[in-house]
């Protein structure tokens, strides 16, 4: 059964948020639904260009209050 | 899922070059990239077994990288290694030059490597040198 983890990478800088992702895709089950908070700007961009070019599934990117949440499912 | 090719020789000592290497060496690593680093020179003394990743700056950015929540270089080599499957080597000539064997460095260095190797390895690909 699918799991939703959420990652708190608020106040780290680039690419802090996105390592972060990655060490928690990893250790992910295909299937699963990570969300990554940062309040990292670069990182709000990149995160979604690195789920793109490797093929997971960018589910949603929202901001609020300088803090994006990019939710993302391992698809592979 | 390897794309490109980036090598990536790293010699200096300052905290900004070092950060900007770690950051191409380990964002190139999980993004489908084959990665390979031969630390040399003045760089190769921050990873010794133990060594502080405290590095002298260069300017107003190296202070703020300091101030700020910036991973250190060493943790994103290392996550470059762990994640990415990057090949980070130490430079031979360095390890003699220093007298370090390869037991007295980090433990995600691969095996020394000299530059005839590295070049020829890198051929074809990007190559960046800080």
């Amino acid at each position: 059964m699918a799991e939703k983890r959420k990652i708190d990478a608020r106040g780290s800088f680039c690419p802090g948020p996105l390592m972060e992702l990655i060490a928690g895709i990893k250790a992910a089950n295909v299937g699963d639904e990570l969300e990554v908070l940062s309040t990292d700007r670069g990182s709000a961009a990149d995160i979604p260009e690195w789920i793109k070019k490797v093929g997971h599934e960018l589910l949603t990117t929202t901001e609020e209050n300088g803090v994006w949440h990019i939710t993302v499912r391992k698809t592979k | 899922m390897v794309s490109d090719k980036i090598s990536i020789i790293l010699v200096s000592e300052l905290r900004e070059d070092l950060q900007m290497a770690g950051m191409i060496a380990s964002v190139g690593a999980v993004s489908g990239n084959s990665v390979s680093v031969l630390i040399s020179m003045n760089a190769l003394k921050y990873f010794l077994k133990g060594a502080s990743d405290k590095a002298p700056v260069a300017g107003h950015m190296g202070e703020m990288l300091d101030r700020k929540k910036a991973p250190s270089f060493k943790t994103l080599f290392e996550q470059a290694a762990e994640l990415g499957d990057a090949r980070i080597h130490p430079c031979s000539m360095a390890m003699d030059v220093l007298g370090v064997e390869w037991r007295d460095l980090d433990t995600f260095l691969k095996e020394p490597m000299g530059l005839t190797k590295f070049l020829d390895d890198a051929r074809g690909g990007q190559v960046w040198s800080f």
